[in-house]
């Protein structure tokens, strides 16, 4: 029997293979998709409800929500640029939590990149005042960044120190240190009223894209998305980083370097919120001052959940709350809303997205697990 | 900043809309005459339009032009002071078609207004804060402020009465010329009642920083202060802690007197809604609007609250003695031979300083007598 083999069913067995492991796939990557936008709608309808019962048309915030947001190019751009920092600051937050780590304290790397950002460029500045400057600029915001959340997960490894904990403390000692300096040593005595580092010249500052009028710290941001995206999913590293965010035990059984892991991930987390720094300082504001503590660090936290930690579906997700937030204004101005409208908008989403989570596994047609389990209990009949 | 045309709002006024007040009666004014021009007005907020404070204080003004006719109002709260406010500024250009914008935040100037100026030129840009040079800056941007520090004096006059142990508290945001000057005048106005009066100072190095406010001033108040003002952008917090712990309180901004009841002595206030009147009259007159303008007392760009119940007769008297030599413009609460708390004569003896004086502009000490320090 074994010897008389029919090639052509053996083809078809191998084409109907083929056709479920695309099947499987396919299923596989289409639940965080249908799972996170089944979120998103219900999140909007609760909000819709709450609206109803601020006597507010749903309808139209809907509506404003595009006109404002995503619209029209000028709102698209709108949207583009106020993403440009929450692609780094989500960052901050996704690359920790695959290795199981919950760190919030984007905000102070922010902080404290912008003033090493700033600081390197005051004597670099006789030097350039292009690439090497901003080179520089990028090295040293990412470099103080990168300690300081470095340093929270070092006392999470070493010491035992809670993570989420020490990371937001360090963020109020990140902006009580910036602010110290600011205005002490590294104030620019003209600044009176709102101290701040010397200012950059304006031809040491970032320009706009091409044919855009969004400054390049977006496509940086998108660039770095995609370079976090290719070390988790497709480097041996973050094959270890993801092992040990499963389950740390077996991971230190099976030999993986766990503490090199925790430190090097979250010095390239906070690198990436420092680099935000160093961006709001090179394109926004031109020196660093108290204005960049503008919370972007924590809105990254919001990103990196609703994105479900992962790097790719945090540029679609930042644009996603970019455009609410270029929406929240016109919301304020047409419908007469407060400012927290747009918050509890957020919060709903927020809770949305993390009630959606125990939805996952449940679907059979995005589980092809489940179709193994079926045609198991069909055949055994 | 050293040769900035003064211009004063009763100037401003005299030179930009005398020909208009002198050809309406007011019958015309409201009526025919500028009814055709319809404006739209974008108003933008770096905190809560509700905050007892900065904030409110610019709110209530904008509200004062609701009832201008042809205007339209667009207003937005809670915009940070990065790329978003100038998206806010274009966003508010762009598709509400506002001709006259009023971000009122100090750190909207520079870059990110300044920005906005140049990328749109027929629109028209007022800054409340003090940065405006003709060299530097656009002739679509403008800055007003107000000598509030008359206010504070006011203040310290009346904390100067009520306090029994001599020692009087300022809760401040950051050590910068504006809250100095501040301070420096709450404790003059106190010692020109009492000289042994001595004030400490606490800074809580953010704007709006709620719960160390709030440690401030039961800090001050545990030290021995019983009456306590700040400069912070609300004053919310301030105002009920000091009133809650029974110490008196002097308000800041806006009236806080709803917050501390019977404690509340008085208050340093804004009165943007003269000032923002005036803007939009002359510009629906036709006329340019000034660029750099500024007023004190008696120019209406700050006003008082009015007198607490705890106010005694004798504090009253002189409040409103000094009050009154305020609005005729001749007092200067930085008099010649002043020492700052290091001993260090910091206004040069036989030398006032008036509101107007540039020197005030770039204050970095804490006089003689308050307890604290800049650095």
């Amino acid at each position: 029997m074994a010897a008389e083999i029919d090639i052509s069913s053996v083809a078809s067995a191998t084409r109907r293979f083929t056709l479920l492991r695309v099947q499987e796939e396919l299923a596989r990557r289409l639940e965080p998709v249908a799972i996170t936008f089944l979120a998103i709608l219900a999140g909007m309808g609760l909000f819709s409800l709450f609206l109803l019962a601020l006597g507010k048309s749903p309808v139209q915030f809907v509506q404003l929500i595009y006109a404002g947001g995503f619209g029209t190019w000028f709102s698209l751009q709108n949207a583009f640029s106020r993403a440009a920092p929450l692609l780094l600051t989500a960052l901050c937050v996704a690359l920790p939590a695959r290795l199981g780590l919950t760190v919030i304290g984007g905000e102070g790397a922010l902080a404290l990149g912008g003033l090493g950002a700033a600081a390197i460029a005051v004597p670099m500045l006789s030097v350039s005042h292009g690439w090497p400057l901003w080179i520089a600029m990028g090295a040293s915001g990412a470099v103080v960044g990168g300690l300081w959340i470095a340093f929270a997960g070092a006392l999470k490894h070493y010491r035992g120190v809670n993570e989420t904990i020490s990371s937001l403390l360090l963020t109020y000692i990140g902006i009580a240190v910036m602010n110290h300096l600011i205005e002490g040593v590294l104030r620019d005595p003209a600044s009176l009223n709102k101290p701040s580092t010397f200012p950059l010249p304006a031809d040491a500052m970032f320009g706009k894209i091409w044919g855009m009028d969004v400054h390049w710290g977006f496509a940086i941001g998108i660039i770095c998305c995609l370079l976090a995206w290719v070390l988790i999913e497709r480097t041996t590293i973050g094959f270890a980083a993801r092992v040990s965010g499963g389950n740390l035990r077996a991971a230190q059984i099976q030999g993986l370097p766990v503490g090199k892991l925790i430190v090097g991930f979250t010095f390239l987390a906070g690198a990436f919120a420092g680099l935000a720094g160093m961006i709001e300082v090179a394109a926004v504001q031109g020196s660093a001052n108290g204005s960049i503590i503008a919370g972007y660090g924590y809105t990254g936290i919001l990103v990196a959940f609703l994105a479900r930690h992962n790097p790719l579906a945090i540029i679609p997700v930042s644009i996603l709350l970019g455009g609410v937030a270029a929406a929240g204004g016109l919301i304020q101005r047409r419908m007469g809303l407060p400012d927290a409208t747009v918050l509890v908008l957020q919060g709903t989403l927020f809770i949305s997205v993390l009630f959606f989570e125990t939805l996952y596994g449940r679907f059979k047609l995005f589980n092809p697990e489940m179709w193994q389990i079926t045609r198991l209990g069909k055949d055994g009949q | 900043m050293t040769k900035l045309p003064s211009i004063s709002r009763r100037h401003f006024l005299q030179t930009t809309l005398a020909g208009a007040a002198a050809a309406a009666t007011p019958g015309l004014l409201s009526s025919s005459a500028f009814a055709a021009t319809p404006l739209t007005i974008g108003f933008i907020y770096v905190g809560p339009k509700d905050d007892y404070g900065y904030n409110q204080a610019h709110a209530e003004g904008a509200a004062a032009l609701k009832s201008i006719e042809g205007v339209t109002l667009v207003e937005e709260e809670n915009v940070p002071e990065t790329v978003d406010v100038q998206k806010t500024m274009e966003s508010m250009i762009n598709l509400d078609g506002a001709k006259l914008l009023f971000p009122t935040s100090f750190g909207y100037f520079d870059p990110h207004v300044l920005a906005m100026a140049k990328k749109y030129p027929d629109a028209q840009f007022r800054h409340c804060g003090g940065l405006w040079t003709k060299e530097k800056h656009p002739a679509n941007v403008g800055s007003y402020f107000g000598y509030i520090h008359q206010g504070q004096y006011l203040n310290g006059i009346t904390a100067g009465y009520a306090s029994k142990s001599k020692k009087i508290g300022f809760v401040a945001a950051k050590p910068i010329p504006q809250v100095l000057q501040n301070i420096n005048a709450f404790l003059l106005g106190a010692r020109s009642v009492d000289p042994s009066i001595t004030c400490q100072v606490i800074f809580t190095g953010e704007w709006s920083l709620a719960v160390k406010e709030a440690e401030a001033t039961n800090a001050l108040i545990d030290q021995g202060a019983d009456v306590i003002t700040c400069h912070v952008d609300s004053p919310k917090v301030v105002a009920q802690t000091a009133a809650g712990r029974g110490a008196f309180v002097c308000g800041y901004h806006a009236n806080q007197s709803a917050l501390a009841g019977d404690k509340y002595l008085t208050g340093a206030e804004w009165a943007w809604g003269n000032v923002y009147t005036d803007f939009i009259k002359t510009m629906q007159a036709g006329k340019p609007i000034g660029n750099f303008v500024r007023g004190g007392l008696k120019d209406g760009f700050v006003k008082m609250s009015p007198l607490g119940k705890a106010v005694s007769a004798d504090a009253r008297t002189k409040f409103e003695a000094t009050q009154k030599t305020m609005l005729g413009g001749n007092f200067a609460v930085f008099k010649g031979g002043l020492k700052d708390n290091k001993g260090n004569v910091v206004v040069p003896a036989g030398k006032d300083y008036t509101e107007q004086a540039i020197e005030l502009e770039s204050m970095n000490y804490l006089v003689e007598g308050v307890i604290g320090s800049v650095a």
